[in-house]
């Protein structure tokens, strides 16, 4: 009965998103008060039906209802209480109701954060965001209802795949999704301003603190990803090029470059049409993430075959959503007014060149994601991508981006006379490379990636100081700094300071660990010894160990550096009830400097194990990095600048000019 | 020049550039791809002999061989019309076992296929596609 309400609540939500998606958008058009006014509840109901329908399918987890066949196939009556839940979104038709749930929610929040904005933006936002839930929801009921019965029902359920049985990736997908769906904010927010044919910085001003959000979740989504693949998967790895991971990556390169352009529109008027596009972009991509994960294609071509209605539903919605976004902005863009002029020493043009190089390397990680998918269509034989293809791409061009990345806040907006600048930056400069030389002297690493990481993250290190400085000496000092926190402007500042340092953060880590770290493979006897770098390695043996839902083969391996113990580390080899596939739990001592990772292989016969030895130096700070970037995204996004003085100044406009060009407000 | 002038030149440098750059990147990757064999096709001479490359099959069941010293491995891959030796140093993937579908990446070395790496898909029901692909037509029973 619960999960034919639940089914009942999905068609509901379809039903008002099929209003949401006209009424509003009519209403703003042809002014009609009542119509816009229906945007709000509208999306307040989608929400309650989608809420109630994502609880039906938790409780069918909770009650092991197996006559429902979501839950036959990925519940387990053994299952901890903790992955019954996240089994809810561990498949294909549960992470399509997370996704539209969360979409809801997204509408919820403009709808509720958005007092101060006209009502006919904000009922065109929530109209185009009805549109995407249209296709989410009507994709679920046509081909992935979640709800779907079988008979007889099993007595037992297939359980989740025992990779997933993991805290990290239990609110991996959620956050990762919360940034997917929330590029779907930005999105609306440039199709509402290119339906209102009038963008202005009001326009960037609302759609930043959206924007930054779902960024800061997309940032958060992926560093616990790779911090998932690390420790769960047994390789050592945190990131592999994967098609799955780059689907996540490439909104997130969009994301980053509509971020920062968004900044210039703010603030100058300029790069309006790049903005919109960014938007359209970022979103089309989130879109095309979501897809290439969920539908199987990647895996390979033929699975459009296998499941021919699902694969043509995807198809057809993002030929929908990216090819009519830019038509409506091939029609709308030539009326958008251009932004003020600025010379080539100015901040803009600075993060015009940044935003270029994140477009270019999206496009490059899209290339490389889809040329076998490419090649496989076009008969070409079946290839795979190497992941030194991307290393290389990304290398060539990174180290461009972060020189601008590190004088571009000293420049000022407009116009910013060279030698100025060059004066500036002389110091920085100097530093960075004496400190890249340094660290790639034979006696500290002899590795010249090494030198040309450390100077580049010195030289950010030493430009952000710089401008911290200057700004300091602007506002008289430390007790500036205090009204800097409450002021406007303030922590967006700041926000991007921790950001960038998170970028410096993240190449030294990244460098030095792919640099310097020790892998070794190798045959372990009960009792046997082996040097790794400083540390000794002794296996102690692997004993018998039972989990709830598993059991396993518990390894004991003591660390030991100069005599002294440094760790015990326990690696697990484990085997799953139901899915009876062996699974590797590493024993990791995690240190800021140095990681030091053990994993069984297999059993080789009289106590012995083959095992996997890893010295990791840095390894941390890679998702350090990632950490203070989200962070930095979410101070910068608390700024007051975006709340308090926004119904001031929106007062000031519509007594001015008026928002859209048919808007009364 | 005039700004009209100034911009066709600037135009024109821009897309010299991107040119460059496509070549560049498409020439990076073809030098980065490998391609996939299937057993027979290794067996009849059509793998490159020096250039790195996929093999792909059902491992041929109690053909895993295991080194007593050291982590070396040894087994046959099948497609059911032809078997191939690879050879691998490490760790096998959680995900590897005989007479289930296994991908190596590697090349040719005195007639046996030295691994670098042996891949694994994590998914439940995982069949590589090259190998479902290549699996010969009707003989092929899933295990």
């Amino acid at each position: 009965m619960i999960p034919e309400l639940g089914h009942f609540a999905l068609i509901l939500a379809l039903c008002l998103a099929l209003v949401q998606a006209t009424f509003p958008l009519i209403g703003s058009l042809n002014r009609t008060p009542s119509w816009v006014a229906l945007a709000r509840p509208l999306a307040w109901g989608q929400f309650a039906f989608l809420a109630l329908s994502f609880a039906a399918l938790v409780q069918a987890f909770l009650g092991d209802d197996f006559s429902v066949l979501y839950v036959a196939q990925h519940g387990n009556t053994q299952l901890p209480l903790m992955y019954k839940i996240s089994a809810v979104w561990g498949a294909h038709e549960g992470s399509l109701l997370l996704w539209a749930l969360i979409l809801a929610g997204w509408m919820v929040a403009v709808a509720t954060f958005s007092r101060n904005l006209p009502r006919e933006m904000v009922a065109r936002v929530l109209s185009v965001m009805g549109m995407v839930s249209i296709g989410f929801l009507s994709f679920m009921l046509f081909t992935s209802n979640p709800f779907d019965r079988v008979f007889p029902a099993p007595l037992e359920g297939g359980e989740l795949n025992p990779l997933l049985q993991d805290p990290g990736l239990a609110i991996h997908p959620p956050m990762l999704y919360m940034g997917y769906v929330g590029m779907s904010v930005a999105f609306s927010f440039a199709i509402a301003a290119l339906i209102g044919g009038k963008m202005d910085a009001a326009w960037a001003r609302w759609s930043r603190p959206w924007t930054l959000v779902a960024w800061v979740f997309l940032t958060i989504g992926i560093t616990l990803g790779s911090w998932w693949a690390y420790y769960e998967l047994g390789w050592g790895g945190w990131w592999f090029w994967d098609p799955v991971e780059n689907a996540s990556f490439m909104p997130w390169l969009a994301g980053t470059a509509l971020v920062h352009s968004l900044a210039v529109t703010e603030k100058r008027g300029a790069f309006k049409r790049w903005t919109v596009l960014l938007a359209l972009l970022a979103f089309s991509l989130s879109l095309l993430g979501t897809f290439l994960v969920r539908s199987g294609v990647l895996t390979s071509v033929h699975a459009f075959a296998t499941d021919p209605a699902r694969g043509l539903f995807i198809l057809m919605f993002l030929c929908l959503v990216i090819g009519g976004s830019l038509s409506l902005y091939a029609w709308r863009a030539p009326s958008i007014s251009r932004g003020g002029g600025f010379e080539l020493v100015s901040r803009e043009s600075l993060l015009l060149g940044n935003n270029l190089l994140l477009v270019l390397i999206t496009a490059l990680v899209l290339l490389g994601t889809l040329a076998p998918l490419l090649y496989d269509a076009l008969g070409w034989g079946k290839i795979s991508v190497g992941f030194p293809w991307f290393n290389t791409m990304f290398v060539l061009f990174s180290p461009l981006m972060i020189l601008l990345m590190g004088a571009g806040p000293l420049t000022r907006w407009k116009h910013h006379n060279p030698s100025d600048l060059l004066r500036a930056v002389r110091l920085s400069f100097v530093v960075s490379i004496a400190a890249g030389v340094v660290a790639a002297l034979p006696l500290l690493t002899g590795s010249i990636s090494a030198g040309i990481a450390v100077a580049l993250s010195v030289w950010l290190l030493s430009t952000l100081l710089t401008g911290l400085r200057q700004r300091l000496q602007r506002r008289s000092g430390v007790r500036g700094l205090l009204a800097d926190w409450k002021g406007q402007g303030g922590r967006a500042y700041y926000g991007m300071w921790l950001a960038h340092l998170g970028i410096a953060t993240f190449i030294i880590g990244v460098t030095f660990v792919t640099q310097f770290d020790i892998e070794k493979d190798v045959r372990m006897a009960p009792g046997d010894e082996i040097q790794l770098n400083q540390y000794l390695f002794r296996f102690d043996g692997a004993a018998q160990h039972m989990g709830p839902n598993y059991r396993a083969q518990r390894g004991t391996v003591k660390v030991f550096r100069d005599e002294r113990e440094v760790a015990v580390l326990h690696p697990e080899k484990r085997v799953y009830q139901v899915q009876t596939k062996p699974m590797t739990e590493a024993g990791i001592d995690a240190g800021f400097l140095r990681d030091i990772y053990v994993s069984l292989g297999e059993p080789l016969g009289g106590g012995a194990w083959s095992v996997r030895l890893y010295y990791k130096p840095f390894v941390r700070w890679i998702w350090l990095g990632g950490a203070l970037i989200a962070l930095g995204g979410l101070l910068a996004a608390s700024d007051p600048r975006y709340r308090m003085r926004l119904r001031a100044r929106v007062g000031a406009q519509a007594a001015g000019k008026g928002f859209g060009a048919e808007s009364t407000a | 020049m005039k700004a009209r002038q100034k911009r066709f030149v600037f135009i024109l440098l821009a897309l010299g550039a991107v040119a460059v750059a496509s070549v560049l990147v498409v020439q990076a990757l073809r030098s980065n791809i490998t391609y996939f064999y299937s057993p027979s096709q290794v067996v009849a001479g059509e793998a490159p002999a020096d250039q790195p490359f996929r093999i792909g099959g059902m491992v041929v069941r109690d053909s895993l061989q295991r080194d007593p010293n050291s982590v070396r491995v040894r087994f046959l891959v099948t497609d059911n019309a032809q078997q191939f030796e690879v050879v691998y140093d490490g760790i096998l993937p959680d995900l590897f076992s005989e007479g289930q579908g296994a991908v190596a990446r590697g090349r040719l070395e005195n007639g046996v296929f030295v691994a670098e790496e042996v891949l694994a898909k994590h998914d439940e029901s995982y069949m590589p596609p090259e190998v479902a692909d290549a699996m010969k037509p009707g003989e092929y029973q899933a295990p």
